[in-house]
């Protein structure tokens, strides 16, 4: 771990996340892997409660203080985790930042937009002149499409996706080698979600910086990223590159999510199961075994005694199912298969 | 017909013990919730020694101590083994006065929140769920109530209404009550938006209807949650106006005590037991009904509950 | 006087009634203005109805065993105007008010606006000082409490607020003359229980400043004491508000320190609701002062009224009402206007 050259821009290393609750201990990730590298886009698929933002805010240390961590969340090489206080305000922003979900709140109600994103420019680079500052936001404000004149605005006076572009902004603002984006597009209409991932990821893309792309919606982050990890109930279930996660899932649960967004002008997705039947595990109770073998259309027998570990099925993939290639299908669970592999178009 | 009837009746009586088991059901939610709120506990124990010794207060002491022409203890004696907590100005035991005065200040307390409930219920259901000038008119009537300064109105009309202890409860009731209708007309407004209200509406179930059977069944929890804190303030209130001397002159209350004491200068000549045992219990019954009131109202606000 | 429950009261109504439609800070001000108006108008008919109409024959409740003889009652109405219609009295009694003239005291035999106007100072002085005291002292305590909630001094400080809160005022300064002005035991006391100052000490002299300061150390502890439990309980709950919202946790992710994050996020959002309050409380400066001051005998606007209920002296009675009633209303303008000023939301 002594080697930053070779280390990649962030990598997340048997990471697990528990929270204490009144009622038990709440396992929300447990054992994660994963890795950007600079200029990357990564993105993490999943169900509310499957771990995906307490993953995310791991990342800055910014848990809850009923959470314990441990694993070792490695920025340019160095523990986040472990560092000390000054060293880890210095990773926030200037390092890492991350475009929150819902802007609708995660703005201050009560200054102007200008100073939120003015902040952490003056926070991280201390002797800038006031007019150096005022100079970036507008360029920042102007990137991001906005007009400049609106860094006199309150949050209140701007739209949902206004906000949001705000946030991408502040995100910029102090040019950082990763930007987390947790479900950047939540609260948003469709039309707008599609301007504001387009702004994010041309300026990502742009600045050739790494990005970590957490959103429950598989297409749109087959759309964006490089590579794509979907987590259920706290584990990573499969790992690969994005179009093939989406297109030709290994995972039982991947293609329940790969279906779940009908393709336009694929027949199949027509008549294929588009939700998935119950509801993801309390994870305070997981069950033994595959946690998501209870609602598994390919449930059997081997899925029982112990949770599958993730293992490499093909050039840089990789998923943890037992029923991977396993020939003994029942007919249900057939229609889900050919679904899956019909969707897919190569 | 009769068959009709008897099953359309069997029909309701079922839906009426459903509901009725449901509102045990969420009673008793309610109550294992309350228990694991210490602060709430501590402050129901306290009232139940309180009430308890109010209610008994014929056996504790006897009536008699309170009559000035049959007191024969000494002037303003210091608690000895026969008057545990000293004797007043005119020779009765405080312990005696203490106990029967803790029926006064409870039943002023009780009483005037209930008027203060009534009022400000009907106010706020009202402002709360009749739309356009109705509605506003009583909200207005609320806001302008809610300026009105407390003490110096009570004092005015205690004067005006001269001293007795019904004045007293009908003075800080009709004083008390724009906290609470507010607090009901903005849970009015949130219950009138949803969907099954809005149902019954669509319907044709007329106001009065909707109101009863759907937005005080809604608001009634937290015009508990709001009682308990008023009669703290209903309390508070009682001693403050018998201590300024608008007490009724023929019951003896924690505040009349008060009043007495600092009258004949028990502060200057160190006669403790005469100040601090009657405050003590003011402060007391306070703190547990404001404890009871905090811990309910985070039972049953669900904003509250959500936060932590 | 205000519950623990209020702050949000007044900001949720506040955010709902601004959201809608959003006007300009002039147009809220003017309808703040007009609603302090039509306060004041209705203020005006309580106090007309409270005194006049209320006591059913004023003559006997107002010279309550004075008036002995026909000629004497009559007199008495014919000086009141206590003969016309209720409407003409109305007028008359708004006339009056108008020109400053709020009749005479029946104890003093001087104008009760010249009474009211000697002693306001006074009260302005002992209520005003407690006031920022408390305020300086809560809000620390409240945020202090709520951003470690739960712990050691959060627990501490909520019981002692609480204990403090469910305490006549008035005790509490019996207990200070007590502890702290008589003595007890081989303890001497150390301040004066009682009066502004010294009675051969000439008040304008700086000896004067000085003595008066001393004496003012009892009754300002107790009322700074009362408001204290009341700012700081709503000071944590405010804060206590906003410590789930998102934006604190972007303003830690940038980086901020967490005093910082307390201080410029938390804390500025929080003070709306309880910046609101303490407006309105100053409000109610003569309901504080009734109590403390009668119990310190400090000549101000409090001890005027106490003084005038066993008379009763009614025209004290009334216009010490008078004053209270147009203070609260001043004041719960003035936190209207501040509240909008402080939330961007209502401004613009």
């Amino acid at each position: 771990m002594n080697g930053p050259t070779t280390a990649p821009l962030l990598a997340l290393r048997d990471l697990h996340v528990t929270y204490a609750t009144d009622a038990g201990l709440l396992r929300a990730v447990r054992g994660v892997d994963l890795a950007v590298e600079s200029g990357q886009i990564v993105g993490v698929a999943g169900e509310s409660g499957c771990g995906k933002s307490t993953l995310a805010s791991t990342i800055l240390r910014l848990q809850a203080a009923n959470a314990t961590v441990t694993g070792e969340v490695l920025f340019e090489g160095r523990d986040v985790l472990t560092m000390r206080w000054g060293d880890l305000r210095a990773v926030r922003w200037a390092g890492a930042s991350i475009v929150f979900q819902g802007a609708l709140h995660s703005l201050n109600p009560v200054h102007r937009i200008g100073e939120q994103v003015a902040e952490p420019i003056r926070l991280h680079t201390p002797g800038l002149g006031d007019a150096s500052v005022r100079r970036r936001i507008a360029e920042l404000l102007e990137q991001v499409g906005l007009d400049p004149e609106r860094a006199r605005a309150y949050p209140h006076q701007l739209s949902g996706g206004q906000k949001q572009r705000v946030m991408i902004a502040m995100a910029l603002a102090c040019d950082p080698q990763l930007v987390v984006a947790d479900e950047p597009t939540t609260a948003l209409d469709v039309m707008v979600q599609a301007q504001v991932l387009d702004v994010l990821s041309a300026l990502v893309r742009e600045r050739g910086v790494g990005m970590l792309m957490i959103s429950h919606d598989l297409s749109v982050l087959a759309d964006l990223c490089d590579r794509i990890t979907v987590m259920y109930a706290g584990r990573v279930v499969e790992e690969g590159p994005a179009a093939q996660v989406f297109a030709d899932p290994l995972h039982p649960y991947s293609g329940a999510l790969s279906a779940a967004f009908p393709r336009v002008g694929d027949p199949a997705a027509r008549f294929a199961p588009a939700g998935l039947p119950g509801d993801p595990p309390d994870p305070r109770q997981l069950p033994g075994g595959c946690s998501f073998a209870p609602r598994c259309p390919r449930a059997a027998e081997v899925c029982l005694p112990a949770e599958p570990e993730l293992a490499s099925y093909a050039e840089g993939r990789m998923a943890a199912c037992v029923r991977i290639g396993d020939p003994t299908d029942s007919p249900v669970e057939l229609v889900a298969e050919t679904t899956a592999r019909d969707g897919d178009p190569s | 017909m009769t068959d009709t009837t008897t099953t359309a009746v069997a029909t309701r009586l079922t839906t009426r013990q459903l509901s009725r088991r449901r509102r045990i059901a969420s009673w008793k939610r309610g109550w294992a919730q309350f228990r694991t709120h210490r602060s709430g506990m501590i402050g129901l124990g306290i009232l139940v020694v309180f009430i308890v010794v109010a209610l008994a207060a014929p056996l504790l002491a006897s009536r008699d101590g309170l009559d000035v022409t049959r007191a024969n203890g000494p002037v303003l004696g210091a608690p000895s083994a026969h008057y545990l907590l000293g004797t007043d100005e005119n020779g009765r035991s405080v312990l005696t006065l203490l106990i029967w005065g803790s029926r006064v200040s409870l039943l002023v307390g009780l009483m005037a929140t209930l008027i203060s409930m009534v009022i400000g219920t009907l106010i706020g259901l009202v402002s709360g769920f009749f739309p356009g000038w109705v509605g506003r008119i009583f909200f207005r009537l609320t806001e302008w109530f809610l300026v009105i300064p407390f003490l110096p109105l009570a004092i005015a009309l205690a004067t005006v209404l001269g001293r007795s202890l019904f004045n007293i409860i009908l003075v800080i009731g009709v004083t008390s009550w724009p906290g609470t209708a507010l607090l009901i007309r903005s849970q009015t407004l949130s219950i009138k938006e949803r969907p099954y209200v809005e149902r019954a509406q669509a319907i044709g179930a007329g106001r009065w209807h909707q109101i009863g059977k759907h937005v005080l069944p809604n608001v009634m929890p937290m015009v508990f949650a709001n009682t308990t804190l008023t009669v703290a303030i209903a309390i508070l209130s009682e001693t403050t106006l018998s201590f300024l001397g608008l007490g009724d002159p023929t019951r003896t209350s924690w505040g009349t005590m008060l009043d007495s004491a600092f009258e004949v200068g028990a502060i200057t000549t160190g006669c403790w037991w005469y100040i601090i045992p009657p405050g003590v219990c003011v402060v007391l019954v306070v703190l547990a009904f404001t404890l009871i009131g905090q811990a309910l109202e985070e039972v049953l606000n669900p904003r509250l509950r959500s936060r932590s | 006087m205000s519950l623990v429950a209020e702050p949000g009261l007044v900001a949720e109504d506040e955010r709902s009634a601004s959201q809608p439609r959003r006007r300009g800070y002039a147009a809220y001000v003017g309808l703040k203005v007009l609603g302090a108006i039509g306060s004041l108008c209705f203020m005006l008919v309580v106090n007309f109805l409270l005194f006049r109409v209320l006591p059913g024959d004023p003559a006997k409740t107002l010279g309550r065993g004075r008036l002995t003889s026909q000629a004497q009652v009559d007199a008495f109405n014919k000086t009141y105007g206590l003969n016309e219609p209720l409407p003409q009295q109305f007028l008359t009694f708004l006339k009056n008010i108008a020109h400053g003239d709020l009749g005479i005291s029946l104890q003093y035999r001087l104008p009760v606006s010249q009474l009211i106007m000697d002693r306001l100072w006074t009260t302005l002085l002992l209520v005003g000082t407690s006031t920022i005291l408390a305020t300086v002292i809560g809000v620390y305590l409240g945020i202090r409490g709520a951003w470690n909630r739960g712990g050691l001094f959060d627990r501490i400080s909520t019981g002692a607020s609480l204990t403090l809160y469910s305490m006549p005022e008035w005790w509490l300064g019996l207990l200070l003359i007590a502890g702290l002005g008589v003595g007890f035991g081989f303890v001497p006391g150390l301040f004066p229980t009682g009066l502004l100052h010294s009675q051969n000490v000439d008040p304008n002299s700086l000896h004067g400043v000085f003595d008066t300061v001393w004496h003012l150390v009892l009754p300002v502890t107790t009322l700074t004491l009362a408001y204290l439990a009341d700012y700081s309980l709503i000071m944590r709950s405010s804060l206590l508000d906003e410590l789930g919202e998102d934006y604190l946790q972007t303003a830690r992710a940038k980086g901020l320190r967490d005093v910082q994050v307390r201080n410029h996020h938390a804390v500025r959002n929080a003070l709306l609701p309880t910046t609101t309050i303490i407006a309105l409380n100053i409000g109610f400066v003569v309901s504080g002062a009734i109590t403390v001051e009668t119990v310190f005998s400090i000549p101000g606007l409090g001890l005027l009224a106490t003084d005038a209920i066993g008379v009763p002296d009614f025209w004290v009675l009334q216009g010490t009402f008078l004053v209270a009633s147009a203070g609260v209303i001043l004041a719960n303008l003035a936190a209207n206007l501040l509240y909008g000023w402080l939330d961007p939301r209502v401004r613009t």
